[in-house]
């Protein structure tokens, strides 16, 4: 496979045409869903290696609740993109949340001062990362949304508000935000407002789901990706839905439209 | 052998035979993980070598049936026999009655556990389900080791007494506690146990907890303290060199909770059982009678790696062999046997008499 050529995911994130590329490299806000059977955890590998290129000068500031450092970092490195050097060069910051407990016991203030002091701590790299020389985007990633909202030990408010705060960043200082949550978890009306709020700051929004006849081999699912786009100023709405399938590889993701595999 | 080679090249394999050999009842598998035996052979070959070393395995038990006892039993057994610590919580009230229940393992030099053609024909072999050969031939690799990696238990005969000899086996009921937190202490001092020489693993614990969120236990109606436990002993493992079996029924957790814990869990399995006289199913499946229950995997680990695992199949038959040794085996479609095919026949003409007598009136 020719991996200079962008893939249809990369065709479809830049989607508005070549003039705008640039006014989208400004922050965006992604949100990948993805559901028990099929992962999109691959989805943020792939954003993950599209920052830390090596002829950019981007920095990502990783927020992992899922898995720590060495699963990525196996990842990344059969992808071609070492997380170790690039830590140690200052373009990936990874904040390691897997054992991050909020308790309850003094109440709700307590509640938050986990969540809190992660901000501080996202806000303090930020400002550290905009104030050098160069232009360069941050990425703030999150993996995952649902696990945050564990941690905060169900308060789904305080994890809202967490996520508010980071859009603030992204308005002040041109972060990109990209999160990865479960989209079978909400399916009751009482759960439903985060993840309503979420797609609603989104710009760009990235489902996974199986096939609907199940899984195969060589087809391991869907991809539904809207991009709202930027085109506010002329009026008319410019949101394209686009409809892919997907193979995971070691090193790699295969798309194509269905059908149309060889 | 492996290990002299000097690692020049990023492409080689660094899988020494020496590292095997250092924790007994690990083999190591793809992308830097191991692999701990689920004490059931044919588990261990479905899930690619058994249970991630540093996972999480959630059973969805079947409300009506104990057949994921059957799993955390061969599961705890398969432990004692490779000497590891083990950790068991239950909702019981004396959970060290658990222990009694182990199913002790087969002598594996007579009786073999598959019925393997005569030698001379290994080299006339017709490619028929050639998939089973593979499998043979695996699990001939592995027992050619000295120390078996995965046993075949005999659910009828109680493990031994000198296998618990000198065995550190914690036992804790979950009735005790009103909340998780004794649990969770426990399964911290456990973990730490294990991963006690800088980070690296000098065995590997077995973790089970049967029926997490049964209603005897007085933290079942707390949703999210079950998940933060969850999340937690998740976290505490995946560091240590355990791997942790939470059995649960699914029917008690409320349908949105009931997602989290399938996102939280590493390997997702399900058990069922049949009903005895299922005269419809009895007819698909070939096999119907030894059928003991029905497994399913909706999730396998995949610690290290992006890529899903695509099983060929997801759901299997729990069977006895000989009524003794657990097998898992795909799913057969019985043949279309004539009296099925003519009832096929009858109900088509019904229809037919049926519509001919409406177009006449």
């Amino acid at each position: 496979m020719d991996n200079s050529r962008p893939n249809l995911l990369e065709e479809a994130l830049v989607e508005d045409g070549i003039g705008s590329v640039k006014i989208q490299k400004r922050g965006r806000v992604v949100v990948v869903e993805d559901c028990v059977e099929t992962s999109a955890a691959f989805v943020l590998h792939h954003f993950l290696k599209r920052s830390l290129q090596p002829d950019s000068s981007d920095v990502v500031v990783f927020i992992a609740f899922a898995h720590p450092f060495s699963h990525y970092e196996r990842i990344l490195r059969k992808m071609g993109c070492n997380l170790a050097v690039q830590r140690k060069n200052q373009r990936f910051l990874f904040l390691d949340m897997l054992m991050l407990e909020c308790p309850d016991r003094n109440g709700g203030e307590a509640k938050e001062d986990g969540l809190l002091t992660l901000y501080g701590e996202i806000e303090k790299a930020v400002e550290i990362y905009s104030s050098l020389e160069g232009s360069r985007t941050i990425t703030i990633m999150i993996d995952d949304v649902s696990l945050m909202e564990v941690a905060a030990n169900g308060s789904s408010n305080h994890v809202l508000d967490f996520l508010h705060y980071c859009y603030t960043l992204k308005e002040k200082c041109g972060c990109s935000l990209v999160t990865l949550n479960h989209e079978d978890i909400y399916s009751s009306a009482n759960t439903l407002p985060l993840i309503l709020q979420l797609e609603y700051l989104a710009d760009v929004i990235i489902k996974a789901e199986p096939l609907a006849t199940g899984l195969a081999s060589d087809v391991h699912g869907q991809l539904t990706l809207l991009n709202k786009g930027s085109a506010c100023d002329l009026g008319s709405s410019n949101s394209k839905v686009r409809n892919f399938h997907f193979r995971v590889k070691e090193n790699n993701v295969d798309y194509f439209y269905p059908g149309t595999q060889t | 052998m492996a290990s002299s080679r000097p690692r020049g090249s990023s492409f080689s394999r660094n899988i020494s035979s020496a590292a095997t050999s250092q924790i007994p009842g690990v083999k190591l598998g793809p992308n830097g993980t191991s692999f701990l035996s689920s004490g059931i052979p044919d588990l261990d070959q479905i899930l690619g070598g058994g249970f991630t070393l540093g996972s999480l395995v959630m059973v969805m038990e079947d409300p009506e049936a104990p057949h994921h006892m059957l799993l955390l039993r061969n599961f705890m057994s398969q432990g004692l026999v490779h000497k590891q610590p083990l950790l068991y919580a239950s909702p019981e009230r004396d959970p060290r009655g658990f222990l009694g229940t182990l199913p002790s393992p087969m002598a594996s030099k007579d009786e073999k556990p598959h019925e393997r053609p005569a030698e001379q024909d290994s080299n006339l072999r017709i490619a028929w389900q050639y998939k089973k050969y593979l499998g043979e031939q695996n699990s001939e690799v592995q027992r050619g080791g000295k120390a078996e990696y995965c046993n075949d238990f005999d659910v009828r005969k109680p493990l031994e007494r000198h296998f618990y000899s000198g065995q550190r086996v914690d036992c804790i009921s979950l009735r005790d506690s009103p909340n998780l937190v004794p649990l969770l202490e426990r399964c911290a001092a456990f973990s730490s146990q294990i991963s006690k020489s800088d980070g690296n693993i000098t065995c590997a614990g077995r973790i089970a907890i049967q029926s997490l969120c049964s209603p005897q236990c007085d933290f079942s109606d707390k949703d999210w303290d079950m998940l933060s436990f969850i999340r937690t002993l998740k976290g505490m493992i995946r560091s240590s060199g355990a791997v942790a079996v939470i059995s649960f029924p699914p029917s008690l957790v409320s349908p949105t909770f009931l997602k989290r814990w399938q996102h939280l869990a590493d390997t997702l399995i399900s058990v069922k059982a049949i009903p005895d006289e299922h005269k419809e199913l009895a007819k698909l499946l070939t096999g119907y009678q030894d059928m003991l229950g029905l497994l399913s995997v909706h999730k396998v680990a995949r610690i290290n790696t992006q890529v899903p695992a695509i099983l060929e199949a997801t759901t299997f038959s729990i069977k006895l062999r000989k009524r003794r040794a657990l097998i898992l085996e795909c799913l057969n479609q019985a043949p279309v046997d004539g009296s099925s095919g003519s009832s096929y026949g009858t109900s088509s003409s019904c229809s037919g008499s049926s519509k001919t007598g409406n177009l006449d009136f």
